[in-house]
């Protein structure tokens, strides 16, 4: 770790002021947010992001915790922990989806730390990135290489890929933001604006040092997450070797709104498999309109992972992948749960 | 002779030290106060193979609080590195500007404060020659060789296995792996060491208290005198801790080039590579049988991943050869030479890789042969080791599979692979045997008691977690016929008499015979005084039939007087006494050796008359998820049979860690490496796989009761780490029953049943 300023921002246009150098790249941002830390401090304890100046925005949790569910939707404050949405009966009961993707990440201990807004852009977990011994990779040295696409890449990503970098975004939540039509709310140095949540994140595009669409200063102050019929027939399904405080080796969320056997509209998203927070309206294509069984639901898989691209250590994800989400879409199916909302 | 073993022993006790480790009271090595310590903090190399062609230390230099950089320019003639438990070369560190291996010290920066060492190591920039390295099996550049063998280590070997094999009438042939695997104990390579004069202290935690003390000595040129190494307690071992490494020596130099005490604590992903590791191996197995089950051959080749100097190797096919009655007998061991750090000893270093592929074995065997595995096991038991000819001391193997058979409800199997399910969950159930040879090694222990019945033994023993100073307290307590509660048991300090390393699972018996042996001399010389005594009641008994019992010392007939009286009447205050113990079949000169630092053993293998080991059988259900392919484990028994237990309680904590580990090397652990770099590449917990509490299933423990006065007077085998034995297999006999995949390379894992 090197040394920093820290700083404690008491309000928004403290936080946009004192965060106005936030840069986007990983190790060259001079200034970081500080929300649960439980990314930003690992990281810096590796010497892999190294920012001068870091500005504790806890203080904002005072005002920017909330969940409330109206029938608009479900709103996420951006500071509200990890383990208080995982628990909110609101959104266990009309968004389990969330609450399970959520449940399933991490540990208590970190969830009772970490914020939703430091959850969604939490960083890559690939070893090339998180260990700076290693010379290239364009995540952390722009330019240098990507030693995964040759190396150990067992849980590196295999859609959205490109040959720059392959690193996996690792986490749950996002993917059902993703699949779910979330928006994004920021306040920064000219104002507030709303974001989608696909776009928070930057596809691979040749700059794998930039991660995300967020301006300079600009702070995450919440979540949108709209009503639809598909978000109680919803479920997060995460697969992985231990049973629990483990990445996804694959992981699905679903949203179905039916009609009786036939699927009037659905939410795919997909984990542990992607660059970036992953929606699949590729799949979602082929259910709508059809009775979900096993043969559709195949269908779906297959045209979820058409395009996935492998690297030897991940050669098996497609096919995981595809399991799982066939196991999602047929257990969202068989849940008890009743159409009329 | 001694007592009635079980009068003194098998009552469950609490740990006497439990308390200060649950309140923290317990100093580790790293908690020792030292005064006004320095930080220290290693630099590692990035590359595997090459040199250090130079470094740049202005930029670390000037973070405010460094002091010292340590490098090979500016210390490297100070010290040799340190002797291998094998006898062999191994790696070296800044003795040279060579590098070995990826993550290797190449310097130490000290400073001020943790915190300004940490960031000072990141600013050292470093020149590197580099070479392309060889990481692993069947990387360019390895070079694989037979393992060396001495008189006393030869290959068992017997009939004519190759021509048994073409004969015979069922048979397998097949290949398994197991991975690198890293002890990660809990508590992370520390040391800190302090000079008084040219006295040196070394606070680190260790299995080989006299050892580390005569190796850093001889590696400093310095008389062991000088040198006292304290580790009153160790935050897990299993075996990496049991040999010297190279941090040492650098941080006693630190702190000599400073003045001032000087205390590193590596880093978790540091531990990956400054210590030893579990290499992977490969192996190939053939069991030749007739129809009816019996073994008509067995070949069983190994070999394993080692550094370029060092020819460590493990050799578990001494063990495997030995399992089973079979009259033609073949195996071999290689080495494969890789540009990696030397490994060591891991928790039942040769039998966890390679029992791995015996257990395996039997199971495929007896699907080939369409019988019940636990039959096939009783088929080819023997109560003869079929290498050596020579009895076993003792053998309960189909004991603990009887009884844990019947425990776990295997009647209700269907062999059938595929048959069992619970909705989407298929159930695959498995068995295999544990085993581990029975060691004992030569240890010294000095013991003191009051008059008042207070108990004090000194010894140079190590509590690694298994509960050593409870071990000692029981033995002494109640070889007195005094309390526990009223011993003081003193241990993990080269300034206590001798004991050998405590690896190989003899620490429990080495040290329990030794303590033993001092309250007998206590004994023996109250009931002399006593039956000498016209005052006394015993007055005139035979003194060999007197007993220290229940606060008295108490001749045949009942008569007795007060532990007080009779002690009193040797000396006015405490008596001493100091002990040594060589057991039956040490080597001469294994107590002399001690004191100068060698651990001696009588190995299970290496006697006379009887071939020493202990036995255990493994149960285990697996659940497999239809789609998904999530293998997990709701239940284990597990049952054991191993002469004498001491102390059944912690006894249960040993099987029971012995056998979650061995799920956990069946399922999660594996050390991966870039091939390309031949650097690991997680090296910390979050992506090196152990189980977590929702893993961990109900684990049934057995104990089969057996008595063996072979093994040692007390009949104590050996108990830390029989229970992770076979474990592995039994693993992959439950998957392949709940989904007719044989998986034979570990972990298996979910994308192993796609
Ligand atoms: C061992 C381990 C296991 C884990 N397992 C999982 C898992 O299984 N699934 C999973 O999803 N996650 C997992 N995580 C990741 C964990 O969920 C994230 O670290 C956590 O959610 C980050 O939140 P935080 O508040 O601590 O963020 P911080 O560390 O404080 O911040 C993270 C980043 O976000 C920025 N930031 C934070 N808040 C804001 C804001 N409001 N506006 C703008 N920028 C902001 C910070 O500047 C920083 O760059 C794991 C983490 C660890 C350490």
């Amino acid at each position: 770790m090197r040394p920093f300023t820290y700083e404690r921002a008491g309000d928004l246009s403290e936080a946009s002021r004192l965060g106005a150098n936030t840069g986007q790249g990983q190790t060259d941002a001079p200034v970081q947010f500080l929300a649960g830390g439980t990314t930003l401090v690992d990281l810096m304890k590796l010497d892999v992001l190294r920012p001068t100046r870091v500005v504790d925005i806890s203080p904002l949790g005072a005002d920017l915790a909330g969940v409330a569910l109206t029938s608009r939707g479900l709103h996420l404050g951006a500071l509200a922990t990890m383990s208080k949405v995982a628990e909110h009966p609101d959104v266990r009961r009309a968004y389990p989806a969330i609450a399970e993707s959520l449940s399933l990440a991490a540990s208590d201990q970190l969830r009772n730390m970490a914020s939703l807004g430091g959850n969604v852009l939490q960083r890559t977990r690939c070893p090339y990135y998180r260990d700076p011994s290693w010379e290239a990779c364009n995540k952390r040295r722009p330019g240098s290489g990507c030693t995964a696409i040759q190396g150990y890449n067992h849980n590196h990503a295999v859609l959205g890929v490109d040959e720059n970098c392959i690193a996996q975004y690792p986490g749950d939540l996002g993917v059902v933001l993703a699949a779910f039509d979330a928006e994004v709310e920021l306040s920064g140095p000219s104002g507030a604006r709303l974001l989608a949540f696909t776009s928070l994140h930057r596809p691979a595009d040749g700059e794998p040092h930039l991660e995300t669409n967020l301006r300079p200063g600009e702070v995450i102050t919440g979540f949108n997450v709209p009503a639809g019929a598909w978000t109680r027939r919803s479920l997060y399904l995460k697969v992985r070797d231990r049973s629990s405080y483990e990445f996804a080796l694959a992981s699905a969320a679903v949203g179905l709104d039916m009609d009786g056997e036939t699927v009037r509209q659905a939410r795919i998203g997909l984990g542990g498999v992607a660059y970036r927070p992953w929606r699949s309206p590729e799949a979602e294509a082929v259910l709508v309109g059809k009775p979900l069984d096993e043969a559709t639901a195949k269908a779906a898989t297959d045209a979820a992972f058409a395009g996935a691209v492998t690297h030897g250590g991940n050669d098996f994800k497609p096919e995981l992948g595809r399991r799982t989400l066939v196991r999602a879409l047929l257990q969202a199916q068989s849940l008890p749960v009743s159409e009329a909302s | 002779m001694p007592r009635d073993t079980a009068e003194l022993f098998g009552k469950p006790t609490p740990r006497i030290d439990g308390v200060a480790k649950v309140t923290g009271a317990a100093r580790y090595a790293s908690d020792e106060p030292v005064a006004n310590p320095a930080f220290a903090w290693l630099v590692t190399s990035a590359i595997a193979r090459g040199r250090v062609g130079g470094l740049r230390l202005d930029s670390a230099k000037a973070v405010p609080g460094v002091i010292d950089i340590l490098t090979h320019d500016n210390v490297g003639a100070l010290a040799q590195p340190p002797a291998q438990m094998d006898g062999g070369p191994t790696t070296t560190t800044l003795e040279t500007d060579q590098i070995w291996h990826d993550g290797q010290i190449i310097a130490i920066v000290v400073a001020e404060s943790f915190e300004a060492a940490r960031e000072a190591a990141n600013r050292v920039e470093v020149d590197y020659v580099a070479e392309p390295p060889s990481a692993t099996f069947d990387s360019p550049g390895v070079q694989v060789e037979p393992h060396k063998t001495t008189e006393d280590s030869k290959d068992p070997a017997k009939g004519d296995a190759a021509a048994a094999l073409a004969a015979a009438e069922v048979k397998i042939d097949a290949r398994y792996s197991t991975p690198t695997q890293h002890h990660n104990p809990i508590e992370l390579f520390t040391t800190t060491c302090v000079w008084d004069g040219p006295h040196l202290t070394i606070y680190e935690g260790s299995q080989a208290m006299w050892g580390l003390k005569a190796n850093v000595a001889k590696q400093l040129g310095m008389d062991p005198a000088m040198v006292r190494t304290i580790s009153r307690f160790v935050g897990g071992a299993f075996g990496s801790r049991g040999g010297t490494t190279s941090r040492t020596a650098w941080i006693a130099i630190a702190a000599k080039r400073l003045g001032r005490p000087v205390k590193l604590v590596a880093t978790r992903d540091q531990g990956f590579t400054i210590a030893t590791y579990r290499a992977e191996t490969r192996q190939h197995l053939a069991l030749g049988a007739s129809r009816d089950g019996k073994l008509t051959a067995f070949v069983h080749e190994g070999w394993e991943v080692t550094s370029r100097p060092s020819g460590y190797n493990v050799a578990g096919v001494d063990t495997t050869a030995r399992m089973y009655a079979c009259p033609n007998i073949a195996t071999a061991v290689h080495v494969v030479h890789a540009d990696r750090n030397t490994p060591g000893f891991m928790r039942a270093p040769p039998e966890t890789p390679y029992m791995f592929a015996l257990e395996s074995g039997m199971d495929e065997l007896a699907h080939a042969l369409n019988m019940d595995p636990i039959e096939l096991r009783r088929v080819n038991d023997t109560k003869i080791d079929p290498v050596s000819g020579k009895p076993f001391s003792s053998r309960s193997l189909m004991a603990c599979f009887d009884q844990a058979a019947a425990k776990f409800g295997w009647s209700g199997r269907n062999p059938k692979p595929g048959s069992m399910r619970d909705g989407d969950w298929l159930i695959g159930w498995g068995c295999a045997t544990a085993t581990y040879p029975t060691n004992i090694g030569p240890a010294a222990a000095r013991l003191a008691v009051t008059p008042e019945g207070k108990v004090t033994v000194q010894l140079a023993a190590h509590e690694i977690g298994t509960g050593a100073y409870t071990v000692v307290a029981i033995t002494a307590a109640r070889s007195l016929g005094l309390k526990v509660d009223d011993t003081t048991v003193m241990l993990g300090d080269s300034s206590l008499p001798p004991v050998t390393v405590a690896g190989g699972s003899n620490n429990a018996a080495t040290t329990a015979n030794v303590v033993y042996k001092a309250c007998e001399e206590v004994r023996r010389r109250l009931a002399e005084a006593a039956t000498a005594d016209p005052a006394s009641p015993l007055h005139g008994a035979d003194a060999a039939s007197l007993q220290l019992k229940g606060g008295t010392l108490m001749g045949p007939t009942g008569a007795s007087e007060p532990f007080k009286a009779a002690l009193s009447r040797v000396t006015g205050g405490v008596l001493e006494v100091h002990a040594e113990n060589a057991p039956q079949g040490s080597k001469p000169g294994a107590v002399a050796g001690l004191y100068e630092g060698k651990s001696a053993m009588v190995r299970g293998t290496g006697r006379e008359n009887v071939t020493t080991f202990a036995f255990g059988a493994h149960f285990v259900e697996v659940r497999v998820h239809e789609r998904t392919r999530e293998i997990r484990t709701p239940r284990v028994v597990s049952a054991f049979s191993a002469g004498t237990i001491v102390n059944p309680m912690t006894a249960h904590s040993q099987f029971m860690g012995g056998a979650l580990w061995g799920l956990s090397a069946a399922l999660f652990e594996a050390t991966e490496i870039d091939r390309k770099t031949a650097r690991y590449v997680n090296h910390n917990l979050a992506d090196y796989l152990i189980p977590v509490n929702a893993d961990v299933p109900d684990i049934q423990v057995l104990v089969v009761p057996e008595e063996d006065d072979q093994v040692n007077p007390l009949g104590i085998k050996g108990i830390g780490e029989i229970g992770i034995v076979g474990m592995n297999a039994a693993v992959a006999n439950a998957v392949f029953h709940a989904t007719g995949t044989r998986i034979r390379d570990l972990p298996i894992r979910a994308e192993s049943l796609l």
